[in-house]
């Protein structure tokens, strides 16, 4: 008999759930941040980079916003290194401006252990010492948290076990349609 | 795949081409980081490096250390002429003595062809070859090639010229080894007595008439008469060397194309190279020098991540 592979996987954001999330996103960005001449967002490489890129085009959609913007990669700042199996391949940081006296709003798909984040916030000090540092993310996986940070925009919060796994498809890198699941983690048995 | 096939560097002939775009693309971003206002990442912050000397080096010994302080390692030098190898101490009993206290890396000079070899087969830390003899030079090869990228976009289907004295030299080694295994086609040229007399079944070209090289490459990368590795006479004089072998702007003048001029350094003025050759726009040695410490940077953070 053929071994059987049940996948277990929940959706939690459909295409036009994560629109209305990245609109709501802008709203509240542009009602905390009025014309954004002393705010800056930056992407966490590599998949906050792309809901940054969400935000940015939507952004321009609603008000024709032009927004001072980059792309923050932590992996030389992480403390899991040599602690992984595999190191983490690194990415590119393109940050053009300085984040001196600024307030940055740090953009990621998902918040889970917090160690990526505070990994980010030590990365970003090479840029300067912002005025204030804002978090936003699609997904808030609750009371997975190994570090005190929270998120001060949040797309939906959820209920998730160590065993599973939250995946963000975008449908411009090749996926049927934008979708964020709950999957199980593939077992290594 | 995100980690290097090897735990050492002992020389680019044990480098996959997968292993050497790893290394480049980590340089890449490592040099981004060298243009900030900090220059300094903490990924070695756990890591102690021990820089082990036994030969003189101003550039590559400094390149090293710089690397090895921007991604936070703790740093320790030794150098043979202040140490007790001059009492008679075996490599092994001196790098065990700086391995017990607890060294996780070690990058070595060596005047003996394999040294660092032989010392990865007893040791448990990663060994970085920061040349070895007349044998490789593999940060130098790696450098050079990352900057020949930098310049010409890629490395492959370039030609590559090294010229001078390829007989005593480590970094034409690694260099032929590195620039073949992305693609490159390379000739050397010097005179025959400063060229070994099997080089061609490297698989490299061989010439002897510097203009007819030059003509051929995109890219010359000379080398250092190295007069302290030479025993006996290979040539009856510098001045001689200088007039047939030196590359001054009357020679690039004459070329029907622009190429790029390549040193390892330190160069001796007036013998390989003309200072209105060395000072020019096609010469990109001090990009070699500042790619240098982002290619070292990339070796070390690759290698200690090898599980």
């Amino acid at each position: 008999m053929p071994q059987i592979l049940i996948m277990q996987k929940r959706l939690v954001l459909d295409q036009t759930q994560i629109s209305l999330t990245i609109s709501r996103f802008c709203h509240q960005l542009i009602e905390n941040h009025d014309d954004f001449d002393n705010t800056v967002l930056l992407g966490l490489q590599p998949r906050g980079a792309l809901v940054l890129d969400k935000i940015i085009q939507r952004m321009q959609e609603i008000q024709n916003i032009s927004l001072e913007y980059g792309y923050l990669d932590a992996t030389f700042h992480r403390d899991d290194f040599r602690r992984r199996d595999l190191p983490l391949r690194a990415n590119e940081t393109k940050i053009d401006f300085l984040i001196e006296n600024k307030k940055v709003v740090l953009v990621d798909d998902v918040l889970y252990k917090g160690r990526s984040v505070r990994a980010a916030m030590d990365a970003m000090i090479a840029f300067g010492r912002p005025q204030k540092v804002e978090l936003m993310v699609l997904i808030d996986r609750k009371f997975t948290r190994d570090f005190p940070i929270q998120p001060d925009y949040c797309g939906r919060q959820v209920n998730t076990l160590e065993s599973q796994y939250v995946s963000v498809e975008w449908q411009d890198k090749g996926f049927e349609k934008d979708a964020i699941w709950i999957t199980e983690k593939e077992s290594n048995e | 795949m995100e980690q290097l096939s090897t735990r050492h560097l002992l020389g680019i002939k044990d480098l996959s081409p997968a292993d050497i775009q790893l290394i480049f693309e980590t340089a890449d971003n490592f040099k981004d980081i060298l243009n900030r206002p900090i220059k300094k990442v903490p990924s070695l912050r756990d890591i102690t490096i021990a820089n082990v000397f036994f030969e003189n080096s101003t550039r590559t010994k400094l390149s090293f250390e710089l690397a090895e302080k921007r991604l936070s390692a703790d740093v320790v030098n030794f150098a043979s002429a202040s140490s007790s190898v001059k009492k008679g101490e075996t490599l092994i009993d001196t790098v065990n003595n700086i391995l017990a206290m607890k060294v996780d890396m070690v990058v070595m000079r060596h005047s003996s062809p394999g040294a660092p070899h032989f010392l990865s087969k007893h040791i448990s830390a990663n060994i970085v070859n920061a040349g070895d003899g007349t044998h490789e030079h593999p940060t130098q090869a790696l450098l050079d090639s990352f900057s020949i990228r930098e310049k010409l976009g890629d490395v492959a289907g370039k030609k590559v010229a090294i010229i001078g004295d390829i007989l005593h030299s480590r970094v034409a080694l690694s260099n032929i080894f590195c620039l073949q295994k992305l693609g490159a086609e390379v000739m050397v040229c010097g005179p025959v007595t400063l060229l070994p007399k099997y080089i061609a079944d490297l698989g490299v070209k061989v010439e002897h008439d510097v203009f007819k090289a030059l003509q051929w490459c995109d890219v010359a990368n000379v080398l250092r008469i190295q007069l302290e590795r030479q025993q006996i006479k290979y040539f009856p004089s510098l001045r001689e060397y200088s007039l047939f072998y030196g590359i001054n702007r009357e020679l690039l003048n004459r070329l029907d194309k622009e190429i790029v001029i390549m040193h390892p350094g330190p160069i001796n003025r007036g013998v390989e190279l003309n200072s209105d050759v060395a000072d020019s726009e096609h010469a990109i040695i001090l990009q070699q020098v500042e790619n240098g410490v982002a290619i070292r940077m990339a070796v070390l953070y690759l290698l200690a991540g090898v599980k």
